[in-house]
């Protein structure tokens, strides 16, 4: 069990990456539905060997909203928004992926400091977690379009979800439904702001977005 | 008693939804108010009876907290029914692009004022910590279609940034809460709840280094929605773009809600022995934000940019005083009212100066005293009263703070205190009062079509007459201000001692 966890969690590390040197917003899209369903097989694989209603539930929802109903929704707003489909970051591919491999080195730095609550887990989910937050944050602020911000947040997200999944293994289910519906609305609103940018402004570059300021 | 409170604003809002005949719709909204102060007003006499497995329970915080939104929320209906008549439903132009924009639709910002209410209420309630998390995060989802209600690229950017900045704000809080989870567990080997009471009883066995680290990502978290410095960015843009009554709600009630969700860890921290650290933290932000807020606040060319910083300036005061401890603690509750009222009030005054002026400029608005004789002697109120001039109540509540930080032999903090508030004072002063006097001037240019600038036909020196739509609702907030100053009830006091006592202050 736990060889297939860590598995998982070595994939989950390389969707990263992938993302971060692709320059079609569609491929980027992809990736982050491939992390959503490797996430959602995460509550599985930690319940150590036995299967409760509880974690397949969650599995099937997880794997529902964000390996399907996000990529769907986003390549739906993708499709509606004209204009250039290629991420055109600030920061380049290259340096992208030296960035990653930088932020990779230094989660697992920290995972380490921190001890573990169950010794059995495996011992790559801290620094998943934290190096999927990182990531998510530096694709935020690197990437141009409206659309990779999406992504940068959706990739947060997931990164702190994958923590909650393995370590908070007795947080009430309502609370985990809470958090995923929050995250479902927020990206459904983040799609709808999208599609007004581009209808507003025939564009959806974010530094271009800079009339407010002091 | 606690679900009804939750439920009245959002099953009103489904509601809402459906109504097809403007009047009645208005009418539910106020309707709804109403009935949620009224509740409120009923716990004040007996505390409601805990929910849910006590997930959903009134303390002393949560009570003020509530109070504080039930009230502003109120006052807001009310003035929101002047708002939406005179608003223009059709394509009209801007003042500042003149390009053509439209509204949202009434339905779905009704809609979202309403669930906005209620989310806000299950903040003030909520008692686990998961749950806090999902109605601070369910409460900005609610309120970003209110700021892009007027549908033009602007508000557009300020709704993006806000959006943007708060989630992943919301979500860094999110990883605290797992953080928490993992103190709990590591220091009990046992599941703990991320109740506040259950954690608060066994904070002493919490495992330190993780709890610090949740901590941090709280306070970085919630203090991205509260507003503090240098995670403020978005306040300023969503407070100047949306509506005024939607940036009274977000200044007066939001970001209070946002400082009570730090309330809430800050307790467990009191409880784990470290106080000292989190009030360190509290500290820290606190100045930091009075002193970015007092930067920007000087020389600013947009007044509702002027009065969003100087939210940023008063969650920094709360933040300060939380962090002083002792006495300041009290000082923190009884700002945190005070600042709601006046802050209030001074958007709603804001929007009857905009809606004549068509325009946001400090520079150029003169003579509002002349043209709108109330909202100018209210704005001229207001300012003093934000300001922490005497009579009114952010002067006590300020006066409280000082004392404490000088009883406590903390000279530095309390002479940068002191200055930030100076500094503040007469940059609001310099561009508020400025903006009163002299001639009328800054008016929009005649139009000859008939249409919104028909108002502004009139000559420039005659007063216009002032609907008491716009008007009673900032006196009846003004009042209160004032109120506060002269007299603070017992049952006021009492409360606000409970609710200090909670984060070990007095």
């Amino acid at each position: 069990m736990k060889l297939w966890l860590d598995t998982l969690l070595v994939l989950l590390i390389l969707t990263n990456l992938k993302l971060i040197s692709s320059s079609r917003l569609s491929a980027c899209i992809r990736v982050v539905a491939m992390q959503g369903i490797l996430l959602s097989l995460v509550p599985l694989l930690v319940g150590a060997g036995h299967l409760s209603l509880r974690m397949v539930l969650l599995s099937a929802l997880t794997m529902t909203v964000k390996g399907m109903v996000f990529p769907w929704l986003l390549l739906k707003v993708l499709r509606t928004a004209s204009g250039s489909r290629e991420i055109e970051p600030f920061v380049g591919f290259t340096t992208s992926l030296l960035v990653g491999v930088g932020l990779l080195t230094a989660s697992f730095w920290m995972g380490r400091q921190l001890p573990l609550p169950v010794p059995s887990q495996s011992s790559l989910v801290v620094p998943l977690a934290l190096f999927n937050t990182m990531m998510g944050l530096f694709a935020i602020i690197s990437r141009r379009k409206a659309l990779s911000q999406v992504l940068g947040y959706l990739v947060m997200e997931n990164g702190i979800y994958a923590f909650g999944l393995a370590f908070a293994l007795e947080e009430p289910l309502l609370v985990e439904l809470g958090t995923l519906l929050d995250v479902f609305v927020a990206v459904f609103i983040m799609g709808i702001m999208v599609f007004h940018i581009n209808r507003e402004l025939d564009h959806t570059d974010t530094d271009r977005l800079s009339i407010l300021k002091d | 008693m606690i679900l009804t409170l939750v439920l009245l604003p959002v099953l009103a809002g489904l509601v809402a939804f459906f109504l097809r005949h403007a009047p009645t719709r208005r009418l539910l909204l106020v309707l709804t108010a109403l009935g949620h102060f009224g509740l409120t007003a009923l716990a004040w006499v007996r505390r409601p009876a805990p929910a849910l497995d006590d997930w959903l329970l009134m303390d002393a915080p949560g009570l003020l907290f509530l109070s504080i939104a039930s009230l502003l929320f109120l006052v807001i209906s009310i003035y929101t029914l002047g708002y939406l008549q005179r608003e223009d439903w059709g394509r009209r132009q801007d003042f500042a692009e003149a390009f053509l924009f439209s509204n949202a639709r009434e339905p779905s910002f009704t809609v979202c004022l309403l669930i906005f209410l209620g989310m806000m209420t299950l903040v003030t309630v909520s008692q686990h910590f998961g749950l806090l998390w999902v109605a601070v995060e369910a409460t900005t989802l609610a309120s970003a279609p209110l700021i892009y209600f007027h549908r033009h690229s602007r508000s557009l950017e300020a709704t993006w940034k806000y959006i943007m900045i708060c989630s992943v704000g919301i979500a860094l809080a999110l990883l605290g809460n797992f953080f928490l989870a993992v103190a709990a567990t590591l220091g009990e080997h046992e599941y703990v709840p991320l109740l506040l009471t259950s954690l608060i009883e066994r904070a002493a066995s919490l495992h330190m280094p993780w709890f610090k680290g949740a901590f941090l990502f709280l306070l970085v978290g919630y203090g991205t929605k509260m507003g503090l410095a240098p995670m403020h960015t978005w306040l300023p843009d969503a407070h100047s773009e949306s509506p005024s009554l939607v940036s009274a709600l977000l200044s007066g009630a939001l970001l209070n809600c946002a400082f009570l969700a730090i309330f809430r860890v800050q307790q467990v921290a009191v409880a784990a022995g470290q106080g000292p650290y989190g009030r360190h933290l509290l500290l820290g932000f606190g100045l930091l934000s009075m002193a970015v807020a007092a930067a920007f606040i000087v020389r600013q060319a947009d007044f509702k940019r002027l009065l969003a910083y100087s939210s940023v300036e008063h969650m920094g005061i709360l933040a300060l005083a939380v962090g002083l401890g002792g006495k300041a603690g009290f000082g923190a509750m009884l700002h945190a009212v005070n600042h709601s009222v006046t802050k209030g009030m001074l958007f709603l005054v804001a929007g009857n100066i905009l809606a004549l002026y068509r325009s946001k400029s400090t520079a150029d608005i003169r003579g509002v005293s002349r043209k709108l004789p109330i909202s100018g002697a209210l704005w001229v109120v207001g300012f003093l009263a934000i300001t922490g001039s005497p009579p009114f109540g952010t002067f006590l509540s300020e006066l409280v703070i000082l004392k404490s930080a000088l009883d406590q032999g903390r000279t530095a903090v309390a002479v940068a205190y002191l200055a930030l508030l100076s500094i503040v004072f007469v940059g609001m002063g310099s561009l508020m009062l400025r903006m009163t006097q002299g001639q009328p001037a800054g008016l929009p240019v005649e139009q000859s079509e008939a249409g919104p600038g028909q108002a502004v036909a009139a000559p420039a020196r005659l007063s216009v007459r002032e609907s008491w739509l716009s008007v009673l609702p900032p006196i009846m907030l003004g009042s209160v201000a004032l109120l506060l100053g002269i007299y603070v009830p017992p049952a006021l006091r009492q409360l606000l001692e409970q609710a200090a006592k909670a984060v070990g202050a007095q």
